[in-house]
């Protein structure tokens, strides 16, 4: 069966985010003070699977491997279709 | 005597490397394209600096899951030398050869300048010719080397004295001043677990020639001569 998956990747609470502090700093000069900005990642993944689960544990096993560094990041999976 | 240094897809300091091993030391080295592996053995493998991959998903992330990996890991699993410097700092990390990862700098900000370090350690392989404590100079140039780990494992880094260079004023002050990208403890260089992979982001290949500045990188490649001579 074919699965659309959403793979999103954040950093863990308190790890620093230099970059969303360069865009949030970027925003209030435009006038937009923010209070809070933080940034993630999205994979949109086709592939094939068993079923429901197995596209998940797969899309799970693409970021313990690759996609996310397990020392700074959090992953969500999200299987849509 | 034999040296690699691993070419990636984006490697831009294979030659530096090679050129200081060959000409300013003298040790034969050979190029290694990373899709024709390792091949026979060597004695020590460098992992050399630049983006390899364009530095894709996160520095070091893709050349850190090719096969040449699997080598370098068995390698020093058979007690081989193998220093990764600056993008070979980061995909020792992304291999998990070191713990811990270079994030984006504190200030994300591409950072080309001249560094100084505390040499923390001079019992290892690669630090053999310096005094512990010694205040050497070399340049650092990445966007992505704030060191992180969690806190077990700094102390475990610590507490095994795998923990060879930290970013430090001339005097070997490390403060926050003399950390130019935000690394914890100021930390630039640690060992792997068997003390025989080191992974630094300053670049001793920039600053082995007098004519560069500063001859404190040669003596790494030195140690590392005077180690496998002296071990086999």
């Amino acid at each position: 069966m074919n699965f659309d998956v959403e793979v999103r990747i954040t950093l863990k609470p308190g790890i620093l985010d230099p970059e969303a502090r360069a865009i949030q700093h970027a925003l209030a000069d435009l006038g937009f003070p923010t209070k809070k900005l933080s940034s993630a990642r999205v994979f949109s993944i086709a592939l094939e699977a068993k079923d429901r689960a197995g596209a998940e544990e797969t899309a799970r096993q693409m970021c313990e491997r690759l996609l996310a560094n397990p020392v700074i990041h959090h992953y969500e999976v999200e299987v849509r279709a | 005597m034999r040296f690699a240094v691993v070419q990636f897809g984006g490697s831009n300091c294979d030659l530096d490397a090679a050129h200081v091993l060959r000409d300013v030391c003298g040790v034969d080295t050979d190029l290694r394209w990373y899709k024709d592996g390792l091949g026979k053995g060597y004695d020590a493998v460098i992992i050399p600096g630049g983006f390899s991959y364009g530095d894709y998903l996160r520095a070091g992330a893709i050349a850190a899951r090719t096969p040449v990996m699997d080598e370098i890991v068995r390698h020093t699993k058979n007690g081989g030398l193998a220093l990764g410097i600056c993008n070979g700092a980061q995909i020792a990390a992304e291999s998990g050869l070191v713990p811990g990862t270079f994030a984006i700098n504190a200030y994300p900000k591409f950072l080309c300048r001249p560094t100084h370090l505390r040499v923390e350690n001079s019992a290892t392989p690669f630090t053999t010719l310096f005094r512990e404590g010694e205040v050497i100079r070399l340049p650092i140039a990445h966007k992505e080397g704030r060191f992180m780990a969690d806190p077990a494992v700094l102390a475990a880094l610590d507490a095994e004295k795998r923990i060879v260079f930290r970013f430090s004023d001339a005097e070997g002050r490390v403060t926050e001043d003399a950390n130019p990208n935000g690394s914890t403890g100021n930390i630039t260089g640690v060992l792997g677990k068997g003390g025989n992979f080191l992974a630094m982001m300053p670049h001793p290949e920039r600053a082995s020639e007098e004519v560069l500045g500063s001859e404190d990188g040669k003596r790494i490649f030195l140690s590392m001569i005077r180690h496998i001579e002296e071990h086999g």
